[in-house]
């Protein structure tokens, strides 16, 4: 049984554990106000706000309840726009700038935006960036999104005159969200956090569900599975003796918001704003990231460049370095019944430096066509160590072995002939097919210019 | 003012096909799609998906009743496919179950054996085989042989143009429910009921009084559910008609991207010819039309690529030849600006040409030529007003030589980082360039407590047509918005609708209503003035905050009352009013004609930033000046310019519809599939109202404004065009739209040299 609380109701099913939280509201719960749009992650239009609880309060996060297993609502808090609406017809602040705005035109996206806008209001500190990134997982076809940015920036305003209370108390004061929120804290706390069954290898099992959602719902949406999410064990940022430890289940929201990779990596914000969406970002987790195996895995790219290494778990644990982890497409040095518990790197010292490029079709919200991460180690000019990974240019995620270690012993700035060099090197091991994400030629070119770029973004020049 | 719909739409209580509440006994289908692009069938198995628990029917072509027969404008596609199939995702077969889960578990249960046939993607391979859906569409001004020969400079080349994928977040879908008496209700997401409606009746053998086609809302359309919602409600009509049981289908998004068409991609030749002072004298274009494999609307739209072909210019001299090639995908339609966007892209991408070899600005060319009052189009129309109007306007606005002095300067302080700059002048006629199509009609009902429900053949899809209407209504009979009711778009209520398209929708069915309303309010003041015993002067009554007044003084009736006075006087609150645009007609024997209404106009400049490291843009702004006539409702207008601007620049930049050779769609998915995000959109748009005297044939002098700010759009190819120039001088790419980061960084950088790459197994 799975039991949680939808809107203002608490709920214990037993309907199929793998079902999508879309499906249930949708045709079980008749709340139509969530929309179906690609059933993929990638519009939006079936966003609610998913309330945990953590340190003694109810944290909301965007989710898309596409590529939401039941399972991972358990103790949860599900909020749809019905659980919005204020009971007496009337509209909440963010639902007023968006009809006064014009935010709206169709009205089909409508809702999910106004649930992640509401749900920016309940947590996130107030600015204009920070609410515009709230809505970066909804898609739009009518209105070019000024009008949205405008009502956002509305919403913004209020946000700003926060005085003292929190953000929850506020959000209910000014009505963002119904009188009925106050209660829930208690209730979750009533509620078990973590499904109560054992973990039993015979049923599949689930993370965050972002990839496998996509690609063969048909397999779970009528089974019973199991989770990892959510999992405290499998949940933390550790720093263990001088490595960073990540639990199979932290996700790419927990890695951007985690202080002390923040401290380490002053640019993580902005290169995992390149992952996804913010209610992808909310589910996704290192330990799916790894295990789908795509050859473009942003997560596994970046953890590549930082020579990660990867704990498993069966009845027992084992360690695999991340670089030897793919044995071919789609294929891992796992078993079947093998989990990722954790993964761990060095922490960087002060002589490191670090680098992400992407590059994608959309900037924002898209799977890269390559992409590519750096870690140098420095003694002044000269490379210490150095680590290249490289995506979409192979039929894994790469680690480029050979162009590491001419790097290495390498003094900044290169010279015509080094450059040459390396770049020989870096074509020679790549393997790029043509596909739907670009050209061979394409590929080539543009990982030679992530190269450069990596130095350009450390050194300012190339 | 705001549109009223939009307090629904906040709130997730507005009503869109997926959300009807599901009757007792409905059965979901499932299409099942042909694998290959062309062949003949040679066997369809579906016992195994038959014994499927859950399944109750199968559907093939043989159990159609009436026509196996979809074709609009020309009968060549079938329902469903009979011995061949003619693109990847033709229907070939439905499944009816009592889920959607075992319907779309079923459907991967048919098993079929095409022998395959030679696919065509290519129109110019098409046209080569002379595989052509129509004959070929011919317009000409003047005599360009003639003209070329006194050409100073003569420029030719060749542009391409991909389509688009409309991606409504709604998908396609319908819902048909079986009435009494053999007659079928049907909810269908289309912009077109009595499409859906005829193509039904063809399909069933049923008059078309017996099939009542309602339309609450779209969630979304741009010409995507014109004609095309037609297979989806025609395939549910059928299976009512066939079981008796309520048939549901709502298509997931993977179906709707591989088994509708989209915008027709395009091949065209172009050859211009300008004089010494760089006045266009003379311009050829032979475009190949993209169709798909069967017509659907592309003659249509093949005719109006034709009438926008020279976009805001005038050229003395036209010869202009288009062909609509038939190829192996599924049929292409109706888009937002219905082919005038790619005859601009083409003249645009020629002047571009021919500016860059002669050391020109492009806005130079295209300044010196824009169209003047008094000017004939090359379909014999005469402009009635100047296209410089909109421009000069713009450059006083917002100093295009400052703008490109900060370019300019920009360019020289970044090595890495170049701007660009475009101004796009457009030019969009307003009417179904069919001219029997300019018709409408509206049935407004008074009721006795003096509130108003309105049926027109306007389906509303978030283009704020039914505010618009309410606000006619309002305006007429001075009455609050809340006592006005757009009701939906229903067949049995207003007969024999064009669709929802051509950005006419608000100008034909608004002045319907306005007729309707104007014969009641006519009746209402004959009671009023019987009641106040004043003189016989219609023109002396006038209404005011629902209240009567006579010669501006007001009286003692309130709108409720007068009302309910000329009910007892058995006076009828109701008109059903018929509407036909004046003065439009076109002779295709001769190509010449009058067939728009009126044309709407504007000038707006773009800039993008480059990173030439990684071949990505950004687009910084655009900013222009745009003839909305008098804008009826500001929100609501530039509601549509913000969309329309994002959709055309999505267009031109990231949105990349990619088949392989076979005619399988791998653009499938919205992860492969990409349209702008919100940070993937122009950092400002402005588009300020060009101030405007005359009167024009639109609803309140209110021009349409659906299509036309799309075509803004296509300066953004130009822009990073402009850019890509700036890093590399004197580079020449193809004219070949959308201008993806792929594109870019391969035109910015040599290929890597083959050496480079020495195979790594190697």
């Amino acid at each position: 049984m799975t039991s949680f609380i939808l809107n203002n109701e608490t709920i214990d099913t037993n309907l199929p554990a793998g079902m999508t939280m879309l499906d249930y509201v949708r045709y079980h719960q008749h709340l139509v106000g969530t929309k179906i749009g690609c059933r993929e992650g990638d519009c939006g239009a079936c966003t609610v706000m998913v309330g945990r609880l953590k340190d003694d309060q109810v944290h909301y996060a965007t989710m898309t309840s596409c590529l939401m297993p039941l399972i991972n609502a358990q103790g949860k808090h599900i909020v749809t726009i019905e659980g919005i609406n204020p009971a007496d017809g009337s509209l909440t602040p963010v639902q007023h700038a968006m009809v006064n705005e014009n935010g709206t035109q169709c009205g089909f996206c409508t809702p999910g935006f106004v649930v992640s806008l509401t749900n920016h209001c309940l947590g996130q500190s107030p600015s204009e960036s920070n609410i515009i990134a709230s809505i970066d997982g909804n898609i739009c076809r009518c209105t070019g999104y000024k009008s949205i940015e405008r009502a956002a920036k509305k919403i913004d305003l209020l946000m700003q005159s926060l005085d003292g209370s929190t953000q929850p108390e506020f959000a209910i004061g000014q009505s963002i969200v119904p009188p009925y929120f106050k209660s829930i804290l208690s209730r979750l706390k009533e509620m078990s956090p973590v499904h109560p069954e054992k973990m039993n290898s015979n049923r599949p099992m689930m993370n965050g569900g972002t990839d496998v959602y996509v690609q063969r719902p048909e397999d779970f949406t009528h089974s019973d599975i199991l989770t990892f999410f959510d999992m405290p064990t499998l949940n933390e940022i550790t720093l263990n003796d001088n490595y960073i430890e990540i639990g199979g289940s932290v996700t790419v929201t927990d890695l951007m918001e985690s202080e002390l990779l923040q401290s380490h990596f002053p640019k993580l914000h902005q290169q995992l704003k390149l992952v996804s969406s913010t209610p992808i970002r909310n589910m996704a987790t290192v330990g799916g990231n790894i295990v789908n195996a795509s050859p473009i895995a942003d997560l596994v790219i970046w953890l590549l460049a930082m020579d990660a290494t990867v704990v498993l778990q069966d009845h027992e644990s084992r360690e695999i370095p991340l670089r030897d982890f793919f044995t071919g497409y789609k294929t891992l040095a796992k078993s079947e019944e093998e989990f990722i518990e954790k993964i761990y790197f060095t922490r960087p010292a002060e002589d490191v430096l670090f680098n992400f490029e992407k590059a994608s079709k959309r900037k924002h919200l898209d799977i890269a066509t390559v992409n590519t991460a750096l870690f140098l180690r420095m003694d002044g000019n000269m490379i210490a160590e150095a680590h290249v990974s490289a995506g979409g240019v192979s039929a894994i995620p790469l680690y480029m072995k050979n162009l590491s270690s001419c790097l290495a012993h390498k003094t900044i700035p290169f010279d015509d002939h080094t450059w040459r060099e390396l770049q020989f090197i870096l074509q020679s091991e790549i393997d790029p097919i043509s596909d739907i994400r670009g050209s061979e030629e394409y590929k080539r070119l543009l990982l030679q210019q992530l190269f450069h770029a990596h130095f350009i973004e450390l050194f300012g020049t190339p | 003012m705001i549109n009223q719909d939009a307090y629904q739409h906040v709130r997730g209580e507005s009503v869109y096909l997926d959300d009807i509440p599901v009757v007792r006994n409905t059965l979901y289908a499932g299409a099942f799609g042909s694998p290959l692009a062309h062949g003949v069938i040679e066997s369809l198995d579906v016992t195994e998906a038959l014994r499927v628990p859950g399944v109750v029917k199968i559907i093939v072509s043989k159990d159609i009743p009436g026509k196996n027969q979809i074709g609009g404008i020309i009968a060549d596609e079938p329902l469903l496919a009979e011995d061949h199939v003619h693109f990847c995702g033709m229907p070939i077969a439905l499944v009816l179950a009592e889920s959607e889960d075992i319907a779309r578990h079923a459907v991967k249960k048919i098993r079929v054996v095409i022998k395959p046939l030679e696919v065509i993607t290519d129109p110019r391979i098409a046209f080569a085989k002379n595989e052509l859906i129509i004959p070929p569409k011919h317009f000409k001004l003047g005599d360009t042989s003639d003209a070329f020969q006194k050409c100073k400079h003569i420029f030719e080349g060749r542009a391409d143009i991909n389509g688009q994928e409309h991606l409504y977040i709604e998908t396609q879908g319908a819902y048909t429910i079986p009435l009494e008496a053999g007659s079928i209700k049907v909810h269908s997401s289309t912009q077109g009921p009595t499409a859906v409606q005829r193509t039904i009746a063809k399909v069933t053998g049923l008059g078309m009084h017996q099939i009542e086609v309602d339309v609450t809302r779209l969630g979304g359309g741009f010409g995507g559910k014109e004609d095309q919602a037609n297979t989806w409600a025609a395939l549910c009509a059928l299976g009512t008609q066939l079981t008796g049981k309520p048939v549901k289908y709502s298509l997931h998004r993977d179906e709707d991207m591989r088994m509708t068409g989209k915008r027709h991609p395009y091949s065209a030749d172009y050859k211009i010819g300008l004089d010494d002072d760089h006045k266009i004298v003379a311009y050829n274009v032979v475009f190949y039309q993209n169709a798909g494999a069967a017509a659907d609307l592309s003659p249509a739209v093949l005719e109006r690529t034709l009438f926008h072909c020279t976009n805001s210019y005038y050229i003395p001299n036209v010869t202009a030849t288009a062909y609509s090639c038939r190829t192996h995908l599924p049929p292409n339609t109706a888009f937002r600006g219905f082919g005038g966007p790619q005859g601009m892209f083409v003249i645009e991408s020629a002047i571009t040409h021919a500016a860059e070899k002669l050391h020109v600005s492009p806005a130079y060319i295209q300044e010196k030529n824009l169209i003047r009052k008094g000017d004939e189009f090359p379909y014999g129309q005469l402009a009635e007003r100047e296209a410089v109007d909109s421009w000069s306007s713009a450059d006083e606005q917002f100093d295009f030589a400052k703008l490109r002095r900060e370019v300019a300067q920009f360019n020289h302080d970044h090595a890495f980082k170049k701007q660009g700059l475009a101004v796009m002048p457009i030019c969009f006629g307003i009417s179904f360039t069919k001219s029997l199509m300019n018709q409408a009609r509206s049935l407004v009902h008074v009721y006795t407590d003096g509130t108003v429900g309105v049926s027109t053949g306007a389906v509303e899809m978030g283009q704020g047509v039914n505010a618009k209407i309410r606000q006619v209504v309002e305006q007429i009979f001075s009455i609050p918005h809340d006592a006005v009711k757009i009701h939906s778009t229903n067949t049995f209520r207003i007969a024999n609708t064009s669709p929802s398209a051509a950005s006419a929708t608000a100008d034909l069915n608004g002045k319907a209503t306005a007729m309707a309303c104007e014969v009641i309010l006519e009746r209402l003041k004959r009671v009023a003035i019987q009641e106040l015993q004043v003189q016989n002067d219609t023109q002396s009554i006038t209404l005011k905050e629902h209240h009567i007044y006579h010669k501006n003084v007001p009286t003692t009736l309130s709108w409720k009352k007068l009302v309910h006075l000329a009910y007892e006087q058995r006076i009828s609150l109701s008109e059903h009013a018929h509407y036909a645009t004046p003065g439009v007609h076109f002779d295709w024997s001769k190509g010449k004609g009058h067939p728009f209404a009126y044309h709407v106009y504007g000038s707006a400049i773009t800039r993008v930033t480059l990173d030439c490291v990684r071949g990505m843009y950004e687009v910084d702004y655009v900013k222009g000046v745009h003839d909305f006539g008098k804008s009826m409702n500001t929100l609501i207008d530039m509601g549509q310019i913000e969309g329309g601007i994002v959709q055309g620049v999505g267009w031109m930049t990231m949105e990349e519809i990619v088949y392989d050779e076979k005619g399988v769609l791998k653009s499938n998915a919205l992860s492969t599939y990409k349209i702008p995000d919100i940070y993937g959109i122009p950092k400002e748009i402005t588009i300020i109202p060009l101030p405007v005297e005359d009167d024009n044939l639109a609803i309140f002098s209110s021009k349409a404004v659906g299509e036309p700010p799309l075509m803004y759009g296509i300066g953004t190819y130009f822009a990073i065009r402009d850019a890509v120039r700036a890093f590399r001088h004197g580079a020449s790419p193809s004219f070949d739209a959308p201008f993806t980061p792929e594109k870019v960084l391969l035109c910015l950088h040599d290929p890597v040299k083959q050496a480079e790459h020495v195979h790594r197994q190697s």
